[in-house]
Protein backbone atom coordinates (compact mmCIF):
# COMPACT_ATOMS: atom_id res chain seq x y z
CA UNK A 1 0.00 0.00 0.00
CA UNK A 2 1.42 3.34 -1.06
CA UNK A 3 0.06 5.84 1.45
CA UNK A 4 1.60 8.86 -0.21
CA UNK A 5 -0.03 7.98 -3.50
CA UNK A 6 -3.36 7.54 -1.80
CA UNK A 7 -3.20 10.75 0.22
CA UNK A 8 -2.50 12.80 -2.87
CA UNK A 9 -6.15 13.02 -3.74
CA UNK A 10 -5.52 16.12 -5.84
CA UNK A 11 -5.04 13.89 -8.87
CA UNK A 12 -8.78 13.18 -8.87
CA UNK A 13 -10.37 16.34 -10.29
CA UNK A 14 -13.79 15.83 -8.67
CA UNK A 15 -12.30 15.17 -5.25
CA UNK A 16 -10.15 18.25 -5.59
CA UNK A 17 -13.17 20.35 -6.64
CA UNK A 18 -15.11 19.17 -3.59
CA UNK A 19 -12.14 19.84 -1.28
CA UNK A 20 -12.04 16.29 0.12
CA UNK A 21 -8.88 15.17 1.93
CA UNK A 22 -7.76 12.04 3.72
CA UNK A 23 -7.50 12.34 7.50
CA UNK A 24 -6.60 8.82 8.53
CA UNK A 25 -6.03 5.37 7.04
CA UNK A 26 -5.58 1.92 8.47
CA UNK A 27 -6.04 -1.64 7.30
CA UNK A 28 -9.52 -1.63 5.75
CA UNK A 29 -10.42 1.74 7.25
CA UNK A 30 -10.35 5.30 5.92
CA UNK A 31 -11.43 8.63 7.39
CA UNK A 32 -11.94 11.55 5.01
CA UNK A 33 -12.90 15.18 5.60
CA UNK A 34 -15.11 17.47 3.53
CA UNK A 35 -14.59 21.08 4.69
CA UNK A 36 -17.67 23.31 4.58
CA UNK A 37 -17.86 25.40 1.45
CA UNK A 38 -20.51 27.64 -0.11
CA UNK A 39 -20.57 25.73 -3.40
CA UNK A 40 -21.68 22.57 -1.58
CA UNK A 41 -24.90 24.12 -0.25
CA UNK A 42 -28.14 22.33 -1.12
CA UNK A 43 -30.54 24.66 0.65
CA UNK A 44 -29.57 28.33 0.36
CA UNK A 45 -32.07 29.35 3.07
CA UNK A 46 -30.38 27.26 5.74
CA UNK A 47 -26.87 26.79 4.33
CA UNK A 48 -27.14 23.02 4.77
CA UNK A 49 -24.91 21.13 2.35
CA UNK A 50 -26.44 18.99 -0.40
CA UNK A 51 -26.91 15.27 0.16
CA UNK A 52 -25.08 14.62 -3.10
CA UNK A 53 -21.88 16.05 -1.63
CA UNK A 54 -22.22 13.65 1.32
CA UNK A 55 -22.77 10.78 -1.13
CA UNK A 56 -19.62 11.72 -3.03
CA UNK A 57 -17.66 11.95 0.24
CA UNK A 58 -18.83 8.52 1.43
CA UNK A 59 -18.22 6.97 -2.01
CA UNK A 60 -14.66 8.27 -1.81
CA UNK A 61 -14.14 7.10 1.75
CA UNK A 62 -15.49 3.65 0.87
CA UNK A 63 -13.24 3.28 -2.17
CA UNK A 64 -10.25 4.45 -0.14
CA UNK A 65 -11.05 1.88 2.57
CA UNK A 66 -10.95 -0.86 -0.08
CA UNK A 67 -7.64 0.46 -1.41
CA UNK A 68 -6.03 0.19 2.02
CA UNK A 69 -6.52 -3.59 1.85
CA UNK A 70 -4.60 -3.91 -1.41
CA UNK A 71 -0.92 -4.38 -1.99
CA UNK A 72 -0.86 -2.40 -5.21
CA UNK A 73 -2.92 0.49 -6.59
CA UNK A 74 -5.51 -1.63 -8.33
CA UNK A 75 -8.49 -0.07 -10.02
CA UNK A 76 -11.82 -0.78 -8.36
CA UNK A 77 -15.34 0.11 -9.45
CA UNK A 78 -18.34 1.04 -7.33
CA UNK A 79 -21.02 -1.52 -8.09
CA UNK A 80 -23.69 0.01 -5.92
CA UNK A 81 -24.11 2.36 -3.04
CA UNK A 82 -27.04 2.93 -0.74
CA UNK A 83 -27.23 5.97 1.49
CA UNK A 84 -29.57 6.64 4.41
CA UNK A 85 -29.88 10.22 5.58
CA UNK A 86 -30.36 10.45 9.35
CA UNK A 87 -30.23 14.19 9.90
CA UNK A 88 -29.02 17.33 8.13
CA UNK A 89 -25.41 18.41 8.42
CA UNK A 90 -24.77 21.53 10.50
CA UNK A 91 -23.85 24.54 8.33
CA UNK A 92 -20.27 25.85 8.55
CA UNK A 93 -18.97 22.60 10.07
CA UNK A 94 -16.72 20.10 8.26
CA UNK A 95 -18.19 16.67 7.59
CA UNK A 96 -16.09 13.56 8.23
CA UNK A 97 -16.64 10.16 6.69
CA UNK A 98 -15.38 6.90 8.13
CA UNK A 99 -15.59 3.81 5.95
CA UNK A 100 -14.74 0.23 6.81
CA UNK A 101 -14.21 -2.60 4.35
CA UNK A 102 -15.64 -5.39 6.49
CA UNK A 103 -15.56 -8.21 3.97
CA UNK A 104 -13.61 -8.96 0.82
CA UNK A 105 -13.92 -11.89 -1.54
CA UNK A 106 -11.72 -12.46 -4.59
CA UNK A 107 -14.03 -10.27 -6.70
CA UNK A 108 -16.14 -8.11 -4.42
CA UNK A 109 -15.53 -5.82 -1.44
CA UNK A 110 -18.28 -4.88 1.03
CA UNK A 111 -17.99 -1.53 2.77
CA UNK A 112 -20.02 0.39 5.34
CA UNK A 113 -19.61 4.07 5.97
CA UNK A 114 -20.79 6.85 8.23
CA UNK A 115 -20.74 10.63 7.72
CA UNK A 116 -20.63 12.72 10.90
CA UNK A 117 -19.41 15.86 12.66
CA UNK A 118 -18.19 14.53 16.01
CA UNK A 119 -18.59 10.75 16.10
CA UNK A 120 -19.37 7.99 13.59
CA UNK A 121 -21.91 6.77 16.16
CA UNK A 122 -23.93 9.97 15.70
CA UNK A 123 -24.28 9.87 11.92
CA UNK A 124 -25.57 12.44 9.45
CA UNK A 125 -25.81 9.60 6.95
CA UNK A 126 -24.74 5.97 6.62
CA UNK A 127 -23.87 3.98 3.51
CA UNK A 128 -23.44 0.42 2.45
CA UNK A 129 -21.51 -0.07 -0.78
CA UNK A 130 -20.05 -2.88 -2.85
CA UNK A 131 -17.05 -2.66 -5.14
CA UNK A 132 -15.81 -4.86 -7.95
CA UNK A 133 -12.13 -5.60 -7.62
CA UNK A 134 -9.97 -5.95 -10.68
CA UNK A 135 -6.36 -5.96 -11.66
CA UNK A 136 -4.79 -3.15 -13.63
CA UNK A 137 -4.47 -5.56 -16.53
CA UNK A 138 -8.21 -5.69 -16.89
CA UNK A 139 -8.95 -2.89 -19.30
CA UNK A 140 -12.67 -3.06 -18.98
CA UNK A 141 -13.15 -2.07 -15.37
CA UNK A 142 -13.12 1.59 -14.40
CA UNK A 143 -12.81 3.50 -11.16
CA UNK A 144 -16.17 5.22 -11.30
CA UNK A 145 -18.92 3.37 -12.97
CA UNK A 146 -18.87 -0.37 -13.15
CA UNK A 147 -17.94 -2.85 -15.78
CA UNK A 148 -18.45 -1.92 -19.39
CA UNK A 149 -19.98 -4.96 -20.92
CA UNK B 1 -38.58 28.49 1.76
CA UNK B 2 -39.43 31.74 0.10
CA UNK B 3 -37.78 31.01 -3.21
CA UNK B 4 -40.22 28.21 -3.94
CA UNK B 5 -43.38 30.28 -3.62
CA UNK B 6 -43.14 31.73 -7.09
CA UNK B 7 -42.78 28.18 -8.33
CA UNK B 8 -45.88 26.77 -6.69
CA UNK B 9 -47.39 26.42 -10.12
CA UNK B 10 -44.22 24.80 -11.36
CA UNK B 11 -45.84 22.12 -13.44
CA UNK B 12 -48.50 24.10 -15.23
CA UNK B 13 -46.93 27.46 -15.83
CA UNK B 14 -43.18 27.33 -15.53
CA UNK B 15 -40.91 27.99 -18.44
CA UNK B 16 -37.53 26.40 -19.00
CA UNK B 17 -36.00 29.63 -17.69
CA UNK B 18 -37.95 29.41 -14.40
CA UNK B 19 -37.04 25.78 -14.05
CA UNK B 20 -33.38 26.56 -14.56
CA UNK B 21 -33.61 29.46 -12.09
CA UNK B 22 -34.84 26.98 -9.49
CA UNK B 23 -31.91 24.64 -10.17
CA UNK B 24 -29.40 27.49 -10.21
CA UNK B 25 -30.68 28.71 -6.83
CA UNK B 26 -29.12 25.58 -5.33
CA UNK B 27 -25.34 26.21 -5.21
CA UNK B 28 -24.30 22.53 -5.32
CA UNK B 29 -26.54 21.85 -8.33
CA UNK B 30 -25.03 24.84 -10.12
CA UNK B 31 -21.53 23.60 -9.20
CA UNK B 32 -22.28 20.19 -10.74
CA UNK B 33 -23.71 21.81 -13.87
CA UNK B 34 -27.18 20.24 -13.91
CA UNK B 35 -29.64 21.59 -16.48
CA UNK B 36 -33.34 20.77 -16.75
CA UNK B 37 -35.54 21.00 -19.80
CA UNK B 38 -39.28 20.75 -20.08
CA UNK B 39 -40.48 18.70 -23.01
CA UNK B 40 -44.25 18.65 -23.10
CA UNK B 41 -45.32 17.21 -19.77
CA UNK B 42 -41.92 15.61 -19.13
CA UNK B 43 -38.68 16.82 -17.66
CA UNK B 44 -35.28 15.82 -18.90
CA UNK B 45 -32.04 16.50 -17.09
CA UNK B 46 -28.50 17.05 -18.34
CA UNK B 47 -25.26 16.84 -16.39
CA UNK B 48 -23.02 19.01 -18.56
CA UNK B 49 -19.52 17.60 -18.81
CA UNK B 50 -16.76 19.52 -17.10
CA UNK B 51 -13.28 18.47 -16.06
CA UNK B 52 -14.10 18.82 -12.35
CA UNK B 53 -16.58 15.89 -12.59
CA UNK B 54 -13.80 13.46 -13.43
CA UNK B 55 -13.04 10.71 -10.93
CA UNK B 56 -10.49 8.80 -12.96
CA UNK B 57 -8.31 11.06 -15.10
CA UNK B 58 -6.55 8.15 -16.82
CA UNK B 59 -9.61 6.97 -18.73
CA UNK B 60 -11.11 9.58 -18.18
CA UNK B 61 -14.32 8.60 -16.35
CA UNK B 62 -16.88 10.57 -14.37
CA UNK B 63 -16.75 10.31 -10.58
CA UNK B 64 -19.36 7.97 -9.10
CA UNK B 65 -20.22 10.59 -6.51
CA UNK B 66 -21.02 13.15 -9.20
CA UNK B 67 -23.24 10.64 -11.02
CA UNK B 68 -25.00 9.80 -7.76
CA UNK B 69 -25.58 13.45 -6.93
CA UNK B 70 -26.98 14.01 -10.43
CA UNK B 71 -29.42 11.09 -10.06
CA UNK B 72 -30.56 12.32 -6.66
CA UNK B 73 -31.03 15.88 -7.90
CA UNK B 74 -33.04 14.74 -10.92
CA UNK B 75 -35.29 12.63 -8.65
CA UNK B 76 -35.85 15.50 -6.26
CA UNK B 77 -36.69 18.05 -8.95
CA UNK B 78 -39.00 15.60 -10.72
CA UNK B 79 -40.83 15.05 -7.44
CA UNK B 80 -41.05 18.76 -6.75
CA UNK B 81 -42.44 19.29 -10.24
CA UNK B 82 -45.09 16.60 -9.96
CA UNK B 83 -46.14 17.16 -6.38
CA UNK B 84 -46.61 20.92 -6.66
CA UNK B 85 -44.96 21.17 -3.27
CA UNK B 86 -43.73 24.61 -2.26
CA UNK B 87 -40.64 23.38 -0.48
CA UNK B 88 -38.07 20.70 -1.19
CA UNK B 89 -38.80 17.11 -0.14
CA UNK B 90 -36.05 15.47 1.93
CA UNK B 91 -34.15 12.39 0.84
CA UNK B 92 -34.69 9.51 3.27
CA UNK B 93 -32.51 7.08 1.36
CA UNK B 94 -31.14 6.62 -2.11
CA UNK B 95 -29.59 3.66 -3.90
CA UNK B 96 -27.35 3.89 -6.93
CA UNK B 97 -26.43 1.06 -9.29
CA UNK B 98 -23.37 1.80 -11.41
CA UNK B 99 -23.85 -0.02 -14.70
CA UNK B 100 -21.19 1.34 -17.03
CA UNK B 101 -18.40 3.86 -16.79
CA UNK B 102 -19.40 7.46 -17.36
CA UNK B 103 -17.32 8.87 -20.19
CA UNK B 104 -16.09 12.46 -20.40
CA UNK B 105 -19.25 13.77 -22.06
CA UNK B 106 -22.74 15.04 -21.23
CA UNK B 107 -25.00 12.70 -19.25
CA UNK B 108 -28.79 12.66 -19.46
CA UNK B 109 -31.44 11.53 -17.00
CA UNK B 110 -35.15 10.91 -16.71
CA UNK B 111 -36.86 10.34 -13.37
CA UNK B 112 -40.23 8.84 -12.58
CA UNK B 113 -42.33 9.25 -9.46
CA UNK B 114 -43.53 5.68 -8.89
CA UNK B 115 -45.56 6.42 -5.83
CA UNK B 116 -46.51 9.59 -4.07
CA UNK B 117 -48.15 9.40 -0.69
CA UNK B 118 -48.90 12.19 1.74
CA UNK B 119 -45.73 11.54 3.72
CA UNK B 120 -43.42 9.53 1.51
CA UNK B 121 -42.69 9.33 -2.21
CA UNK B 122 -40.67 6.77 -4.16
CA UNK B 123 -38.78 7.86 -7.27
CA UNK B 124 -36.68 5.93 -9.80
CA UNK B 125 -34.21 7.47 -12.22
CA UNK B 126 -31.97 6.40 -15.07
CA UNK B 127 -28.92 8.08 -16.60
CA UNK B 128 -27.35 7.49 -19.99
CA UNK B 129 -24.91 9.08 -22.42
CA UNK B 130 -24.83 8.41 -26.15
CA UNK B 131 -27.33 5.54 -26.08
CA UNK B 132 -30.50 5.63 -24.05
CA UNK B 133 -30.72 1.83 -24.21
CA UNK B 134 -27.34 1.54 -22.47
CA UNK B 135 -27.77 3.35 -19.14
CA UNK B 136 -24.62 4.19 -17.16
CA UNK B 137 -26.44 4.23 -13.83
CA UNK B 138 -29.85 3.83 -12.26
CA UNK B 139 -31.12 5.11 -8.96
CA UNK B 140 -34.09 4.78 -6.63
CA UNK B 141 -35.00 6.54 -3.44
CA UNK B 142 -37.59 7.36 -0.82
CA UNK B 143 -38.34 10.99 -0.09
CA UNK B 144 -40.12 12.64 2.83
CA UNK B 145 -42.75 15.13 1.62
CA UNK B 146 -42.73 18.51 3.35
CA UNK B 147 -45.66 19.35 5.61
CA UNK B 148 -47.80 21.93 3.80
CA UNK B 149 -49.50 24.64 5.88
Amino acid sequence: MDIEKLQRMDFVPHTKALGVRIVEMGEGVAVLCLPYSDHLVGDPDTGIIHGGAITALLDNASGTAVHTTMKTMTSIATLDLRIDYMRPATPQRPVFARAECFRKTSNIAFVRGSAYHDSPDDPIATTIATFVLSSNQSRKVFAAGGEDR
Amino acid sequence: MARMHSLTQLRSTSTNEQLQLLLDSIPYVRFLGVKARRQGDELSFVLEYSEQLVGNPRLPALHGGAIGAFLETASLVQLLWESGSTSLPKTINFQIEYLRSGRAEDTFARARVQKQGRRVAYVTVEAWQSERARPIASGAGNFLMPVED
